[in-house]
Order: C-alpha cells, then sequence, then structure tokens
C-alpha cells in the first residue's frame, strides 16, 4: 500500500517537475509546482512525518504558489515578451546530466539494504517536532529568526521604492534603468 | 498508520469529483450561441477602459514578501503554542527571544514605512 | 538553554544585538528614506562597537578545553576562536573602511551594517558548528546577506544583475547542501559532526559528502563552482565586494574545516585525492584567468579563486599542519585582500568606483601611504617575504610536503610565481609617476585607521608571526 502510494507520488512529482521547467506558459510552471509540492507532501506523510506535510501544504502550497500565481498573474508578460526559444544544446546537455544523477541516485538506493525500524510512537507529530526545536535544535531555531529578519532587511533594501533622481551611483553604466527592480515606480 | 488519512483522501476524491462534474455538465447540457457582444470583454456592464493587462508596482511585492516572513514565523509558533505548558518559562523564554529578533524587524518595517501604500 | 549554553556565543549575540541597534538607528534617523544625504556615522560606530564587544567576549574567555553547549550543536574550541577572529577582523575592517563610500552612493547604512554584522555571526556560527543543521543555519545566514549586498546599490544595473547572479547560483548551491545534509544523515543516521567519524563508509555516504563540497565549495569559489564569483564581484558596490571576498572564504573555509580533518577522517584517502584535485584545478584556473583582467575587482576575483585553491591545499593535506595552515591563512587573507580593496574604496572616478587598474596611475604622489599599503598588500598576496602572505603559503605547502603531496606544493609554488606577475602589474602601476587625471583620492580618518590596521597586520603577521602560529597550532591540538 505505501509502496503504491509512494510510486504514485514519485512519479506526479517528478512529471510536475519536468513540468515547471518544460511548461511555456508560466502559470503552467507554477501549477506544475503546485503538483510537486502535495506529492512531497504525501511523501512526508509517508515518512510519518505529518507536520512537516501540514506545513507544505500551509506554507509551500498555501502562501508561496499562491504568490507565485499572483505574481504572474499581475506581471502578464505582454504578448511576444515570451521567453525565447531555449537552445537545443544547453536542454539537452540538462537532460544528459539530470539522467545521469538520477542513474546515480538509483544505484546509490540500490545500495542502501536496511530497512528503516518503524518509528517511535508520536514520531513526527506536533510535540515531537516542538520537543526537538525548542529542545535540541534551539540554537538552529534561534538562528532562523535572524535569518527572518535578514528576509526583511533585504526586502526593504531591494524592494523598496526609491525616490526618482539622476543621482550618482555606483557601477559603471549610467544608462537610465529601463524597468526592473532598479527602478521601483 | 496511513488509514487515518483517509477521510482527506475522500474529500480530495469527492473535490476532485465535483469540480468535473460541473464543469462537465456545463459542457454537455450548457447551450453555446456566441454572438459578437456576448464574447466581447466588459467591465461591470460598460466598455472595458484601458487594458486589463497593467503591470502591478513593485511595491505589492515588498508586501507580498514581507507576508511570506511573517507566514513563516507563524509556522514556529505552531508547536511552541500546543507545547507552551509543558516547556513552561524556560519555553517563554525561547520563544520570546525568537519573536523579539522579529519585533526589531517590526519596527524597522514600521520605521522606514515598508508596510505603507505609498 | 542555560547561561554556560549563552555565555558559549556571546560574540555572536554581541553581533547580533549591535546589528539591530544599528538598523534601528538608522531607521530612526532617516526614516523611509533609504538614500538619506543627512546620514551620520553613528550606524557604523554602532557597528564597530559590536565588533568591538565581541572580540572583548572573545578574549576574556580562557584558551583552554573545547566547551560544547546547546545539547552538542555548539562547541567554542581553538578553531572556533580563531575563526571568531578571522571573521570579526573581516567585519570590522569590513566596517571602517566603507564609510566614505556608502555616503558618497548614499547606500543605506543601517541595512548595510545590520546585513555585514549578521553575515559574520553566521560565519561564526559555521565555525562553531558540531552539527550539520547548524552549519547549513551558519551557511545561510552568511550567504543570505550577501546576496542582498551585492543588489544594494539600487541605481545600478550591474549590482542588481550581480545580486540576482549570486541568489539565484547561491540558492542552487545551498539546495545542494542540504540534499548533501540529507543523504549524510541517511547514510550514518546522525548529523552529529562528532558522530560521523563512526558512519559506515558506504557509497551514500560519499555522495552525500560530494553535495556538501558543492555547497561549501560554492561560497568558497573553489572550481568549477567558481562562476559567479567575477561578476557579482564586479558588479557588487565595492565595500560589498570587499567584505564578501574575505567572510564567504572564512565562513566556507570553517565548514570543510570541521567536515574533513575533524569529522570524516576516515574519508582523508579518497577525499584527499579528490579535494587535491579542485585545488590544482582552482589554483592554474584563478590564476590564469587573473593574468587577463584589467578591472582590478575582477582581478581580486580571480585572485581570490586561486586563493581559495592555495587554502584547500590545507585541507586536502589534512591533519594538525593542514588544519593550522589553513587557519593562519584565513587570517592573513582577510587582512591583505581587505588591505587592497581598502584603497580602492579611497578612489573615485567621476563619481563611479575606480576600478581599472590604469585608475591607479600615480597614487603614490597623491596618496603615498595608501599607494605603499596597496603595494604591500600586493606584495602579500603574491606570496613574496616579509610579507604575511609568504609564511601562510609557507606552511600551507609545507603541511603539503608533510603529507607526501609533492605535486600539490609544486603547483602551488609555481602558480604563485605566475600570480607575481599580476600582482606586481598592479602594485607597480600605483608606485608608478603617470597620473589618472580623472581619478580624485577621497581621504577618510576612519578608513585610514582601517588601512593601518590592515597593513600593519599584513606585515606583522608576515615578520613576527610567532604569537599567531602559536594560536593556530594551540587551536589544531585536538585534532592529534
Amino acid at each position: 500500500m505505501e509502496a503504491v502510494l509512494f510510486g504514485i507520488t514519485a512519479v506526479l512529482a517528478l512529471a510536475g517537475g519536468v513540468g515547471v521547467v518544460a511548461a511555456r506558459q508560466p502559470v503552467h510552471s507554477a501549477l506544475a509546482l503546485l503538483l510537486v509540492l502535495l506529492s512531497l507532501a504525501v511523501d512526508y506523510l509517508l515518512l510519518a512525518a505529518q507536520f512537516i506535510a501540514a506545513l507544505q501544504v500551509i506554507v509551500y502550497a498555501g502562501a508561496i504558489v499562491v504568490l507565485f500565481v499572483f505574481i504572474i498573474m499581475l506581471l502578464h508578460t505582454r504578448s511576444g515578451e515570451g521567453p525565447r526559444a531555449g537552445a537545443g544544446l544547453p536542454r539537452a546537455g540538462a537532460g544528459v546530466l539530470c539522467g545521469l544523477f538520477g542513474l546515480a541516485l538509483l544505484a546509490l538506493a540500490a545500495g542502501v539494504r536496511e530497512t528503516a525500524p518503524p518509528p517511535a510512537p508520536g514520531f513526527g507529530t506536533i510535540q515531537d517536532v516542538g520537543r526537538a526545536l525548542f529542545g535540541r535544535y534551539l540554537l538552529p531555531f534561534e538562528a532562523a529568526s535572524a535569518l527572518l529578519l535578514i528576509g526583511m532587511v533585504g526586502a526593504v533594501a531591494l524592494g523598496k521604492r526609491l525616490r526618482p533622481a539622476g543621482d550618482p551611483s555606483p557601477g559603471r553604466p549610467q544608462a537610465p534603468p529601463a524597468g526592473g527592480p532598479a527602478r521601483a515606480r | 498508520m496511513l488509514s487515518g488519512y483517509a477521510p482527506v483522501l475522500v474529500h480530495l476524491v469527492l473535490a476532485v469529483l465535483l469540480a468535473a462534474a460541473v464543469l462537465g455538465l456545463h459542457m454537455l447540457v450548457g447551450g453555446r450561441r456566441p454572438t459578437v457582444e456576448k464574447v466581447l470583454p466588459y467591465e461591470s456592464g460598460v466598455w472595458p477602459i484601458g487594458s486589463a493587462r497593467e503591470r502591478v508596482p513593485v511595491r505589492y511585492y515588498l508586501v507580498a514578501m514581507l507576508f511570506i516572513l511573517f507566514d513563516v514565523e507563524i509556522v514556529f509558533v505552531y508547536p511552541w503554542a500546543v507545547l507552551v505548558r509543558e516547556l513552561g518559562a524556560r519555553g517563554i523564554g525561547e520563544m520570546f527571544t525568537f519573536l523579539a529578533l522579529l519585533a526589531i524587524g517590526y519596527l524597522y518595517l514600521l520605521k522606514r514605512r515598508a508596510l505603507e501604500w505609498e | 538553554m542555560t547561561w554556560a549554553d549563552l555565555s558559549l556565543i556571546a560574540p555572536e549575540l554581541a553581533l547580533a544585538a549591535a546589528a539591530c541597534a544599528a538598523l534601528l538607528q538608522d531607521a530612526w534617523a532617516t526614516g523611509p528614506a533609504l538614500e538619506s544625504r543627512s546620514r551620520g556615522p553613528a550606524a557604523a560606530w554602532i557597528a564597530l562597537g559590536g565588533v568591538c564587544a565581541a572580540l572583548l567576549l572573545l578574549g576574556v574567555r580562557p584558551a583552554g578545553a573545547a566547551q560544547v553547549g546547546f545539547a552538542g550543536m555548539y562547541v567554542r574550541d581553538g578553531i572556533t576562536r580563531v575563526v571568531d577572529l578571522a571573521a570579526l577582523a573581516a567585519a570590522g575592517l569590513g566596517v571602517m573602511l566603507s564609510p566614505p563610500y556608502l555616503e558618497r552612493f548614499r547606500l543605506p547604512a543601517g541595512e548595510y551594517h545590520a546585513l555585514l554584522l549578521l553575515s559574520t555571526a553566521g560565519a561564526m556560527l559555521m565555525g562553531a558548528s558540531r552539527n550539520l543543521v547548524l552549519l547549513f543555519l551558519g551557511l545561510e545566514m552568511l550567504s543570505f546577506p550577501l546576496y542582498v549586498l551585492a543588489a544594494l546599490a539600487r541605481r545600478s544595473r550591474r549590482s542588481q544583475e550581480a545580486g540576482l547572479k549570486y541568489l539565484l547560483l547561491g540558492a542552487f548551491a545551498t539546495a545542494f547542501f542540504v540534499y548533501g545534509v540529507a543523504l549524510v544523515y541517511g547514510a550514518s543516521g546522525t548529523a552529529d559532526l562528532s558522530r560521523l567519524g563512526r558512519a559506515p563508509d558506504v557509497p551514500l555516504l560519499h555522495a552525500g559528502v560530494a553535495f556538501l563540497v558543492i555547497g561549501l565549495g560554492f561560497e568558497a569559489a573553489l572550481v568549477p563552482f567558481h562562476a559567479w564569483a567575477p561578476d557579482v564581484y564586479e558588479g557588487a558596490p565595492m565595500p560589498a565586494t570587499a567584505f564578501m571576498s574575505v567572510i564567504a572564504k572564512v565562513g566556507a573555509f570553517a565548514g570543510l574545516l570541521r567536515l574533513f580533518p575533524q569529522a570524516l577522517p576516515q574519508l582523508a584517502p579518497a577525499w584527499g585525492q579528490m579535494l587535491a584535485a579542485i585545488a590544482v584545478a582552482t589554483m592554474i584556473l584563478g590564476n590564469l584567468a587573473a593574468l587577463a583582467q584589467s578591472n582590478v575587482k575582477r582581478l581580486l576575483a580571480y585572485s581570490g579563486v586561486a586563493h581559495a585553491g592555495y587554502i584547500l591545499i590545507g585541507i586536502a593535506s589534512g591533519g594538525p599542519a593542514g588544519s593550522s595552515a589553513v587557519l593562519y591563512y584565513l587570517l592573513v587573507y582577510v587582512a591583505m585582500n581587505l588591505g587592497a580593496f581598502g584603497v580602492l574604496l579611497l578612489l573615485e572616478r567621476r563619481g563611479e568606483e575606480a576600478d581599472r587598474v590604469e585608475d591607479l596611475a600615480g597614487l603614490l604622489g597623491r596618496a603615498p601611504w595608501a599607494a605603499v599599503v596597496l603595494a604591500a598588500c600586493m606584495v602579500s598576496l603574491a606570496g613574496l617575504p616579509p610579507t604575511a602572505g609568504f609564511i601562510a603559503k609557507l606552511y600551507l605547502f609545507r603541511a603539503a610536503l608533510q603529507d607526501h603531496r609533492v605535486a600539490l606544493a609544486l603547483v602551488g609554488a609555481l602558480t604563485s610565481v605566475v600570480s607575481v606577475y599580476y600582482y606586481l602589474r598592479v602594485a607597480s602601476v600605483a608606485l608608478s609617476a603617470g597620473a589618472a587625471d580623472a581619478v580624485a583620492v577621497r581621504h577618510s580618518r576612519f578608513a585610514g585607521v582601517g588601512l593601518a590596521l590592515a597593513a600593519a597586520g599584513v606585515l606583522w603577521l608576515g615578520i613576527v608571526p610567532g604569537a599567531i602560529t602559536a594560536l593556530v597550532q594551540q587551536a589544531v591540538q585536538a585534532l592529534r
């Protein structure tokens, strides 16, 4: 049962991953990403990590992909502004590399003979994660808040609008930035 | 172990079936007689003004980014909220250390007026 | 969390507190304007205070046996001490050298200093990691501020491009690192570095370690993960370039030290060869590419790649000799690289960065001290006596020879000879007569003190290396 379920989610996740890269419409990429994330959520359940599975759905599927979809919707690639046709060679190269990578992983996985012991009762519950987070992993947990602070500073420093002005700026080319993150309106 | 999630699966299947049924029924029995007026874009019953394909200014993304950051922060609060009795005073200290750094970030956002729609 | 745990991370806490203070001070002083004109040096003073407090807290702690805290996550031992010293030196010099530049280009000082200090704390956490999870968090804390710093010059498209490139490639490399942590955990059943030594030698472990090397090698700019360095170094605002060029190496090599000689000695036969091959490729490519550069930032970027190769010699050789050589080199590299960037930061060409080699022409006539400091740093980067770079390379090559890696030492010596050409070209332009008319020299007492400190470090470590040598040798005693 679990093996079957894993097989299904694995195929779905891989298909989604290919879809993210191959889709021509950005919205389709985002939806394929959603498929990947949801498949992984089921995989987390199979690993008895139920809290992580719930977070995967809430944060990734619920917030991040929704944000992606909104951004794609609001950015509107104008007609004729689509992605340039990809060069064949890099694409083929990427395919070959991914294939080799997958084969190497398969070979590695084949070498692992041990079966994992069944998880301890209560493993993966929110209490269990909490005890680890506020016990053994306290320092990484507190470091995570510093990371979030860095994220806020970065978002403001790079995303807040600047007063339009032709002031001197570092770097060479002084061509007026035509859109892009450099000129927030 | 996974049997506990059977209702979720049933729910999922039902949702997919319902959506498929509504769309399918519409395709099967709904009439479709397009006329020029019907397929024109409209806006509250009047002629549309300008293009709908307006780009949204970058401040939207700033707000969205900050939303994600606080969303991730909340995720860390869930397990703490469940365990707050068990962890006791120590847990409160740990969580408020975590929140203090984010509160400083919040003060910073307020002072930089990053949360205002200028 | 106990008070003992808290006292262990006191230097990091001091940096975090100073970062918050600098951030809030600047936000309060300038309000919503990121590019305020009326920005005093307060944020820089706060940051400097934080660095000094951290140094003080580091100094008052007796250098003794290793202390472990946070349920085995964090270790404060001799290696932590030297890595902290290198990271704090990078932060201190980075703070002192940048105010004139920040003022001139009106970069947000609060954000700059807060990010710089948090990045430093990240590197220090990496140096103190006893667990792969903390190592990962440290890597994130180190690299995330660097992505933002690279893009901090909002009106420069180059800077925006640099930030985007760094972020995308860095995120990619970090993903490899996380995957490596997962594989190592899968192979050994533990993320605790002190227990990895007993892990079975299975292919899965090797695969995991390979991914960890990719993640750390990216930050250190080892070949073949170096491609981002020239573009990011060139595009980022120069104080950010200067700081990231040293702090990323300190953090990444601290991580590699924790990983290879310390946690995984059983993999030394296999991985020594692998790392030696990477080191050879990095030294050759970095030095050859640097020969062709006319932009000083790009030249120093390739020079940074080359130096990553030299430092990797110590990791590949392993053992106490190799590890102590790595620690010594990191200290020296901080001083000489920031000294070189510090001089460039004083210059300005028509409202822009003076980042071409010819912009340095006639520096001796206009700012003799700066020219002399630049020349000293270049001589040190080339590895010539009587500077610190010479001693540092000597230790590395000696470690390689002790480990019977003659080829590694030979390639290192030969590429150093090649590097003499491009470093001394810069030095000779700076010391030549001529004059670059468009280039102005901005004097600043703050930056002057920083330059003096960097130059003093380069000469002191080169002429009387005894004290620091004792420190790094004491640091690696536990490895025996």
